[in-house]
Formats: C-alpha cells, sequence, structure tokens
C-alpha cells in the first residue's frame, strides 16, 4: 500500500487542463451527489469533524459556490433569462474555478476533499431540461474523476415532506422554469421524478456507490462512513497521512 | 498553436503516473462516445444572413463593420449589430475575474461561451429566423483562437460552441502584429492587461507579451482560415480599399436574399441597439 509517488491513481475525465503543470494529487477527492433536499449538506457536516479527528485535513466545496460565479448565477436565476444553454455554461464555469482554485490546489496538498455536488449534477439536470447529454459531457472533460462518488438515492414520496419540513420547495428545485404546471407542489414531484430518474442511470453509467437515504440522519451517516473507511483503507496512501490502521482504532 | 490532433483526441488522460481507479473505465467510454459534430461544418437554416469580421486587436475590422452596416442601412436592409463580450449577464463576473486576477484559461473560455451563448439566444438568432442581416464583431474563432492560444483544448473549446450555425461570410482581417501595435498605441496609452496577453505569462513588459501573444493568436486565425474558408483581407490596405472588397463580398451573400428592402422608417425599427 505505498505509493510515494502519490497520485492515488487520479484521472482526468477528459483532456484535463492542458496548461497546467502536472502535479501529484495525493489527496482524495470524496463526492456525495443527491437531488435537492436529500440531506447532502447534512451529511458532510457530519463527515468533516469525524474525519478531521481521525486525522485528516478536509476541504469542502459546493456547487455554485465559487467566488468568481455565485453572484451571477443567483443574479440570473433572479431575473429568468437563464436558457439550458448559459445555465449548462455557468454550471460549467463555475466548476472550473473551483477546480482550479479549490480542488486541485488541495489535492495538491493531501486534502480529502468533500464536494457537495459534482459534474453529475450538471449532467443530470442539463438533461433534464433538455441539453443534449453528449453536449454537457464535452463541457466537462476538464474535470477530474473522483476517487468515489456517493449517491444518496431517495424517492420523490419520501423527499416530500422532507423539503416541506426544511427549507421549503424552491422555485428552480420545482422545475418551475420547465413548466410542468402551475402548481408547484406537482411540478416539484415531477420535476424531481425526472432527476433521480437520471441520477439512476448516472449512478449505473458512472459507477456510484447508492446510499438509502430513506432511512435516518445517524443511519445514513454510518453508511458513509463505512463506505469511506473501505475506501481509505484501499486507497494508497502518500508517505505521512493516516493509515487504516490508525482509523480502526 | 498546439499540434494536437483536433479530429479526435478525447480519451482519457491519466493524472502523472496515477494507476487505476475504479470509476475510470466508464468514464472513459463516456467521454470517448461523445458527438464531435458541430453547426458550423454547413449552412444555416435561416432566412437571414450572418456576417462575421475577424482578427487580433487593431486589424480595424470594427472600423470596416462599422462602415459596411452604414451601406447596408442605406440600401434598406434590415441590419442587427452584436458584439463580442457585451452581454450584462456575464458583465460582473468578467470584471471581477479581470480585475482580481480571478480568470483562468479555462473560466475567461467559458465566461466568454456563457455571453455568446446570451447573446446567441436573444440577439442573433431571433433576427436571424426573422430574416435580418445580423453582424457579428468576433464570432465564436475568436474563442477558438484566442482560447487556444491560452492553452485550453481546441478540441474542447469547439464542443463548447457547437451550437453556432455557421456565418454565411467570415471576414479575416489580417494585419501584421506591428500594425496592430502601432494602431492600439496611436488611439490610447497603454495596451489593455488581457489584449497583451499578460496573463498568459509571457513576458512581464506589455509590448512584448502583446508581440507574443498575438503572434500565437495570429498563427492561430492562419489555420482557421484554413478550416474555416474565412475570406482574408489584408487589413494592412487603405480602408477604402478594404471596404470595397468587404462590400463586393456581401453582394455575393445577399444574392437570393428573399426580403425586398424595407423602407426607412421601417428598418429603424429594427437596427437593435
Amino acid at each position: 500500500m505505498n505509493n510515494h509517488s502519490g497520485n492515488n491513481g487520479k484521472r482526468w475525465y477528459g483532456h484535463g487542463l492542458p496548461y497546467l503543470e502536472e502535479k501529484p494529487l495525493p489527496g482524495h477527492l470524496i463526492v456525495i451527489e443527491g437531488t435537492d433536499g436529500v440531506g447532502r449538506s447534512t451529511q458532510i457536516e457530519l463527515l468533516r469533524p469525524w474525519l478531521e479527528l481521525e486525522g485528516f485535513a478536509v476541504s469542502n466545496t459546493g456547487w455554485t459556490r465559487s467566488p468568481l460565479l455565485s453572484a451571477t448565477i443567483n443574479e440570473a436565476k433572479a431575473g429568468h433569462q437563464l436558457t439550458v444553454t448559459t445555465f449548462s455554461l455557468l454550471y460549467a464555469a463555475d466548476f472550473a474555478d473551483r477546480l482550479e482554485h479549490e480542488i486541485l490546489p488541495a489535492l495538491q496538498a493531501g486534502f480529502i476533499v468533500i464536494a457537495d455536488r459534482y459534474m453529475y449534477t450538471a449532467f443530470a439536470r442539463n438533461t433534464v431540461m433538455g441539453a443534449d447529454p453528449a453536449w454537457s459531457r464535452e463541457l466537462f472533460q476538464m474535470a477530474l474523476i473522483p476517487d468515489r462518488v456517493f449517491y444518496l438515492d431517495i424517492d420523490v414520496e419520501t423527499l416530500v415532506p422532507r423539503v416541506v419540513q426544511g427549507k421549503g420547495m424552491d422555485y428552480w428545485e420545482s422545475g418551475m422554469h420547465l413548466a410542468l404546471g402551475s402548481d408547484i407542489f406537482e411540478s416539484f414531484q415531477r420535476y424531481q421524478r425526472r432527476i433521480i430518474e437520471e441520477y439512476k442511470r448516472l449512478a449505473n453509467e458512472f459507477g456510484f456507490i447508492t446510499i438509502d437515504a430513506r432511512g435516518s440522519i445517524d443511519e445514513i451517516q454510518a453508511d458513509l462512513r463505512r463506505h469511506i473507511l473501505s475506501y481509505l483503507g484501499t486507497a494508497r496512501h502518500p508517505k505521512g497521512s493516516a493509515t487504516i490502521d490508525d482509523l480502526s482504532e | 498553436m498546439p499540434d494536437d490532433d483536433l479530429s479526435d483526441n478525447r480519451s482519457t488522460s491519466s493524472v502523472g503516473n496515477g494507476g487505476s481507479n475504479g470509476l475510470k473505465g466508464a468514464h472513459a467510454a463516456i467521454a470517448a462516445s461523445s458527438n464531435r459534430r458541430s453547426l458550423l461544418d454547413s449552412p444555416h437554416p435561416y432566412p437571414g444572413r450572418l456576417i462575421a469580421v475577424e482578427g487580433i486587436d487593431g486589424s480595424g475590422k470594427s472600423t470596416q463593420l462599422q462602415l459596411l452596416a452604414r451601406w447596408l442601412r442605406a440600401r434598406g436592409y434590415p441590419v442587427y449589430f452584436t458584439e463580442w463580450n457585451s452581454s450584462r449577464l456575464v458583465r460582473n463576473a468578467m470584471r471581477r475575474g479581470k480585475r482580481k486576477n480571478l480568470l483562468t484559461p479555462t473560466t475567461f473560455s467559458l465566461l466568454h461561451a456563457v455571453d455568446f451563448a446570451d447573446r446567441f439566444t436573444y440577439q442573433i438568432l431571433p433576427p436571424l429566423k426573422g430574416g435580418m442581416i445580423v453582424l457579428a464583431d468576433r464570432y465564436v474563432y475568436t474563442a477558438f483562437a484566442r482560447d487556444v492560444a491560452r492553452g485550453v483544448h481546441p478540441g474542447w473549446v469547439r464542443s463548447v460552441y457547437n451550437f453556432a450555425p455557421r456565418p454565411d461570410l467570415t471576414l479575416y482581417f489580417r494585419v501584421p502584429i506591428d500594425v496592430s501595435l502601432e494602431r492600439l498605441l496611436a488611439g490610447r496609452a497603454k495596451l489593455k492587461y488581457h489584449e497583451a496577453g499578460m496573463d498568459v505569462g509571457l513576458s512581464t513588459e506589455p509590448i512584448e507579451s502583446f508581440r507574443l501573444f498575438q503572434s500565437r493568436v495570429l498563427e492561430i486565425y492562419d489555420q482557421l482560415a484554413v478550416e474555416y474558408g474565412f475570406r482574408t483581407i489584408d487589413a494592412v490596405d487603405e480602408i477604402p480599399a478594404q471596404q470595397q472588397l468587404f462590400r463586393k463580398m456581401m453582394q455575393e451573400v445577399l444574392d437570393g436574399y428573399g426580403r425586398t428592402p424595407r423602407t426607412q422608417e421601417n428598418h429603424e425599427q429594427s437596427l437593435g441597439k
């Protein structure tokens, strides 16, 4: 289990970033995917202190949270002027900004990067909005393939009360822009059903690890930890970082 | 220009000497299966006409396009004008990115793509479908030249813009670097940071950086001219001589243009901004 070159077998999804100097990426890239309101951020909040307690440095990154574009995306959403094309391109720009300024530097520094959503969110949403799936994938050719993708799987029936009790149904997460109906509740159900369907397809295609997200917060967390431990156990560790022996204490 | 194979090299590449990864297989299959066809390969189906001018900064293309617009309008044609990097959607992000030097070649490229996609939806496609003459000061080829000169993958940037239709006429105003520099510096005190390609880091001295960066851009434009069949105009020529050539080429494009020229009052409304 020694790999002092420290890349952990990382690969680019496509051509990567041709202008960047190649550097070792000894960190780990773990992605949590799943639809709106499924509980991704709650789970990530719990993973971080656990991993830190185990001695890992953790860095978080979240969809549309890039310093360069988050304001633009929010303004554009408020103004309703986006098309599926501009939406997709803005997602890709936000992603590229975080990839180059957050994800890659953290991986170079040997951190565990936990990404709240990754390019698969764009693949699912763009497709539901009607973009050509091949084109969406082309846009993300610069991406790094994650070490693990955990997909929090849920059905619409279980999702609805969570969202209602949580932050409520939002215009975009209900797919109101797709004009599926004037009733936000029905639109939410239909839109989320399509998104979840798309996620399941992607899970199959890209080899996500599916986590049953219908259980309690603790149950989901336990599942995630078990999978992450098993991944970290088999992953090659660079010199100086924790090994599975430290973790299982 | 990097000597990448433009036709197909989309296979998943490894980072360093990286080993295997559980997700790799599926990802590679997806990446390789992508569709590489582009609307730029064949004429558009719309009743309007799309004219694009390309060239490095200081080539005089905007001047020539303005003169062409004046001529077309005087003859009663409905003209719509659109300019590279002018949509409000990404203006703030672009400004913030440039000021704080946050832009990488990839985000620089994608922000311009958002700008183009936004203008395409609201400014290019509707007049084109409505039978107008759309004049574009720079088109997707600007991205193919500049972004690749900054280091992005030539195949990738073509995919990003694969929704863009092919212009009926693309004019390439070809000018040597020294002439372009002379023209730019005659009008103002100094070169702009990105115009000089300072972000690429070829030189810390703006004029030298401009020379090096724009030479790359020029070289790529020369290749694009062949790849996409641009009509090349010697932009060192006298302005009226260039304009005469431009109008002659425009005349060919107007052959078979289905709309009878409008009256002055009518087309005044459709002049765009």
